[in-house]
């Protein structure tokens, strides 16, 4: 047991502990946090296995701005604050039994396969990374430049407001439940396709 | 030689009979002057064809005469022909039967003779064919000459008697065709080939006798003739397929030489076969030759013209039975029980004709009966010696045409066919009176004409024979004769003596009426005269000319027994003397003594009831009543029940299919297909639950499996 | 070190993963369940390019820079995401994804 196998460990245990923590918050917004924990929990891990560089990119993008995003997104959602109040597990069977098997079978075969298979970590600069990504990876690199560019536009195009779209700001949604009772708008306003669907789907 | 051209002579009639039927109105005279000259060509070239067949035959029997009188300088066979003529006078049937190739030699390469052309018409199943052949011997020849001349009188006849009748072509037209069919049967050389002309003779008999059809009396007539005769020709079909069975032939030469063998085809003769085969040929002649108990269409068949009796139930179509039996004459003698047969139904048609035509008014009806006794006379006489027969045949033909034309005469005009309505004609019509009275003379077998000589040969074979046969044929030969002489001479007395009856006035007839009168009359007197049963004219005579084999000829010399010829004689006298003492004083029809005897009476004018059995009995009460109803009643309840149900049957079954299998089965799984797609649909929707979350663990439960497999794998 | 832990911690992160997805109702906290899976499968690529460079010889850089691409592609996806449940919330008020369900028979 060498003292990077209890990093391991201890970052193992913070990032397990507080993923768990994420997907049973009962808090929207804690379970945003917990996330943030947890990938710093990699974040670490990355450190540990070497990837110096990785760590910090992991950092960056996600702590930084993806965890932002999500609370961003759960802002503009009207994410509920304090506790939501409807119980959102129902028919918990199907998901733990998913996962809980999944991850049985799983350790299973890792620690069976992988018992007496020691890591020799080797640590990677960020140079010699960088040198490697130009060089060898250069075309998918620059693919990924473009697939970030289409997905940014994308993203503005869904996002776009339209004229008459969205649920009206002065109806007093129910922050505590998380909903937003529909508009009774009057017929010369152009009802939004949700009007049409909600009354299909009743 | 002219036989082998004899095809014409039938060839020429037929075509007469066709132009008569298409272009007969256009000629002047209707048609007559065509089947006038047909018929005297055809009777020249029979004559011509008889002159080279029977002196062929007297050739032949000359030269077998001269090798005789060689050996018996040597001392040859005089005893074999004294044996043999002892067993003739001596023996019975049975003796006469089996004598055959053996009994009297005879020299190589004389042959009566034959001719005998054909060609194969048809084949049935590769094997039975028969020919459209002709064979031509002295029988042949004989006949033709009978058939020819009286169809030549009664068409000269027939030009006055039919005078003005609106029908007047049709009827020469059948005239020809029917002289046409007569010959063809006469000069068939296979049973088959005879059968056409049977049946082509009935058809125009029957269109003759109902020729003036708009009396309902004559078309039934008509009728009654054709069934009855049809009813024979059943016997006679099964006959000829008897005979094709044994020797699987049909032509006649070929059967004949089988039987004179004593094989048949396979094997040795089957004389029980034989016997049937020939009865049933037989049963055929009753039909057609009138003998008892088919004999009933005859009277009836008076209703048709004078003519027509005096041509069809004198001379020919009537003949055609007696024909039979004289053509297959070998295979005959070959089966002593058909001769018996023959003889006892001849004997008995001849003696009951006989009695019948003593009660009748109608002057033909009394001549019809005269012909069925006559005809029972030849068929008896065949059981015994073939010329006696056949020269019987021939010569009754002239005296009874001759009768019946003068009978027509008579009715001519009267204008009534019954003897009540006659009376004194005498003075009157002459020419009818003379000619008439020599017919009956020659019926009635007066010495010398022509009946005497046939009917004593008759009489003198029955005799010779001997036996329990020929003595019933003798007897009741010779009491006929006697019946004869009696109902003659009544009619005598009745239509030509006396005083007229009747309300006309009755003159003589027509030249075309008068003068076939004289010319039949020639031979009916004189006619005997060719067959003198001395032993000077026998080698040169009728014997020789019909002979069909010499060995036969050799065997039945001349005889002349005059204890039986002066017996037959002395009964015809006393049957004249009888009637002349009953008729002399013309008693009409109420004291007529024939008519006033009581129950013989009655017997005799119903005809011993013989119609009333078979119509009422037979035909309505049995046939009808009987089994046609149950024939009825079984078409209608069974057999058209089993159609109906069947109907039903497959009514119900098409319905139960539908009902079942369609409905209930084919569509249950047709709908069912839809209905178990809509369930398992109905199940299967929930899966689309719309729910993503679910959809996502649905796909995480599947890579879970497939890494499970993968694992494992 | 050993090689389960980092592999072992990479399936745990996976599976609380899963069962976020399947049990959250809030759209946005599904979003963030994705995100945990992604960072487990992370880990595991940088483990094994670890692993496999004793074996192999560089894959540990293919790792990492496989690793890299992951993470620039989620964070895209995120993006994406999250425009798309703005615009789910524009239409029907509402995040619950149980209540997204037109696709329902």
């Amino acid at each position: 047991m060498t003292i990077q196998d209890i990093w391991m460990l201890g970052v193992a245990v913070i990032g397990g502990a507080s993923a768990l923590l994420v997907v049973t918050a009962r808090n929207v917004v804690h379970a945003a946090l917990y996330l943030v924990v947890t990938l710093l929990a990699v974040a670490g891990a990355f450190l540990v296995l070497g990837a110096e560089f990785l760590a910090w990119a992991q950092v960056l993008v996600y702590v930084g701005a993806v965890m932002v995003l999500l609370l961003f997104g759960l802002m503009l959602t009207r994410a509920p604050i304090g506790p939501m109040a409807q119980h959102n597990d129902i028919g918990r069977v199907l998901p733990v039994a998913v996962s809980a098997g999944l991850f049985l079978f799983l350790a299973t075969m890792i620690t069976s396969s992988f018992r007496n298979v020691r890591i020799d970590l080797t640590y990677v600069g960020a140079a010699e990374l960088g040198e490697h990504l130009y060089v060898y990876w250069a075309f998918p690199f620059m693919v990924l430049g473009f697939f970030l560019t289409v997905a940014l536009i994308g993203a503005i195009i869904l996002a776009r407001k339209e004229e008459g779209e969205g649920p009206d700001p002065e109806v007093d949604a129910d922050l505590r439940t998380g909903r937003a009772t529909p508009v009774p708008s009057d017929a010369t306003s152009h009802p939004g396709p949700g009007r049409a669907a909600r009354e299909v789907s009743a | 030689m002219i036989s082998e051209f004899a095809w014409v002579i039938p060839a020429v009639m037929f075509a007469s009979g066709a132009i008569i039927v298409f272009f007969g109105k256009q000629f002047p005279k209707q048609g007559a002057e065509v089947g006038i000259t047909a018929v005297a060509l055809a009777l020249v070239m029979s004559v011509f064809v008889a002159v080279e067949v029977f002196s062929a035959n007297v050739d032949a029997v000359a030269q077998v005469e001269a090798a005789h009188e060689g050996e018996s300088a040597a001392g040859g066979d005089h005893a074999a022909l004294d044996g043999q003529r002892l067993a003739i006078a001596t023996g019975d049937l049975s003796v006469l039967a089996a004598e055959g190739a053996d009994a009297v030699e005879v020299p190589a390469g004389v042959e009566p003779f034959l001719v005998e052309r054909g060609f194969q018409l048809t084949a049935f199943a590769g094997e039975a064919g028969f020919d459209a052949g002709i064979r031509i011997d002295g029988l042949a020849a004989m006949m033709f000459l009978l058939v020819t001349f009286v169809s030549l009188m009664v068409h000269i006849y027939s030009t006055g008697y039919l005078d003005g009748d609106p029908r007047f072509t049709w009827f020469f037209a059948l005239l020809s065709l029917f002289t046409g069919s007569m010959l063809l049967l006469v000069i068939a050389n296979n049973l088959m080939l005879m059968l056409v002309g049977w049946e082509l003779v009935g058809i125009c008999s029957y269109l003759l006798i109902g020729f003036w059809l708009e009396e309902k009396t004559n078309s039934d007539a008509a009728m009654k003739a054709f069934l009855t005769t049809k009813l024979g020709d059943v016997g006679l079909i099964v006959g000829i397929v008897a005979l094709w069975s044994m020797f699987e032939t049909f032509n006649i030469g070929e059967i004949i030489a089988m039987t004179q063998q004593g094989v048949q085809a396979g094997g040795a003769l089957d004389q029980g076969l034989l016997d049937f085969a020939l009865i049933a040929l037989f049963v055929g002649a009753i039909g057609k030759s009138a003998q008892f108990p088919l004999h009933t269409w005859l009277p009836d068949a008076m209703a048709g013209p004078t003519p027509v009796s005096a041509l069809i139930h004198a001379a020919t179509m009537v003949t055609a039975g007696v024909f039979l039996i004289a053509r297959l004459y070998p295979v005959f003698q070959a089966s002593p029980t058909a001769l018996t047969v023959i003889a006892v139904i001849g004997a008995i048609t001849l003696l009951m004709a006989g009695l019948l035509a003593i009660v009748q008014d109608d002057v033909k009806r009394v001549l019809a009966y005269s012909t069925v006794s006559q005809l029972g006379y030849m068929v008896a006489a065949l059981a015994f010696s073939y010329t006696a027969g056949i020269f019987h045949l021939f010569t009754h033909g002239f005296f009874k045409a001759l009768l019946f034309l003068g009978s027509g005469s008579l009715i001519h005009a009267v204008h009534s066919n019954n003897m009540s309505d006659m009376g004194g004609l005498r003075r009157v019509m002459p020419y009818t009176f003379w000619t008439f009275l020599i017919g009956s003379l020659a019926l009635a077998a007066v010495f010398p004409l022509a009946g005497f000589w046939s009917k004593d040969e008759v009489l003198a074979g029955a005799a010779g024979a001997g036996g329990v046969t020929g003595t019933l044929v003798l007897v009741l030969g010779a009491v006929g004769g006697m019946l004869t002489a009696f109902y003659m001479t009544r009619v005598l007395y009745l239509v030509f003596a006396g005083t007229y009856r009747g309300h006309g006035h009755p003159h003589e007839s027509l030249a075309a009426m008068k003068w076939p009168l004289v010319a039949l009359a020639v031979p009916a007197a004189l006619i005997g005269f060719i067959n003198l049963p001395f032993e000077f004219a026998h080698p040169s005579g009728f014997s020789a000319w019909t002979m069909f084999s010499l060995e036969y000829f050799e065997g039945h010399p001349a005889e002349f027994s005059i204890p039986i010829a002066g017996a037959s004689l002395a009964l015809a006298v006393v049957g004249f003397l009888i009637g002349r003492a009953l008729y002399r004083r013309q008693p009409s029809m109420a004291e007529d003594p024939m008519l006033n005897m009581g129950v013989f009476t009655r017997v005799l004018e119903n005809k011993y009831y013989l119609d009333r059995l078979y119509t009422d009995l037979i035909t309505r009460g049995l046939i009808r009543d009987k089994l046609a109803t149950a024939a009825y009643w079984f078409n209608d309840h069974v057999l058209d029940r089993v159609v109906f149900l069947s109907g039903v049957g497959t009514i119900r079954l098409s319905r139960a299919t539908y009902d079942y299998a369609d409905q209930k089965g084919i569509d249950r799984v047709v709908n069912g297909v839809g209905l178990s797609a809509n369930w398992s649909g109905g199940l299967l929707k929930f899966a689309q639950s719309g729910n993503v979350q679910l959809y996502a663990g649905a796909m995480f439960v599947g890579v879970f499996v497939l890494a499970v497999l993968f694992a494992v794998a | 070190m050993e090689a389960t832990f980092p592999l072992v911690f990479a399936a745990l992160l996976f599976c609380v993963g899963i069962f976020g997805v399947l049990s959250r109702r809030n759209a946005v906290l599904v979003l963030m369940s994705v995100e945990l899976m992604l960072a487990a499968v992370t880990i595991n690529l940088v483990a094994f390019g670890a692993i496999a460079a004793q074996r192999v010889g560089d894959p540990v850089l293919t790792g990492q820079i496989f690793a890299l691409f992951v993470l620039a592609v989620g964070a895209a996806e995120v993006g994406v995401g999250l425009a798309i449940i703005l615009l789910m919330y524009r239409n029907r008020a509402s995040v619950n994804i149980d209540d997204a369900d037109l696709m329902k028979f």
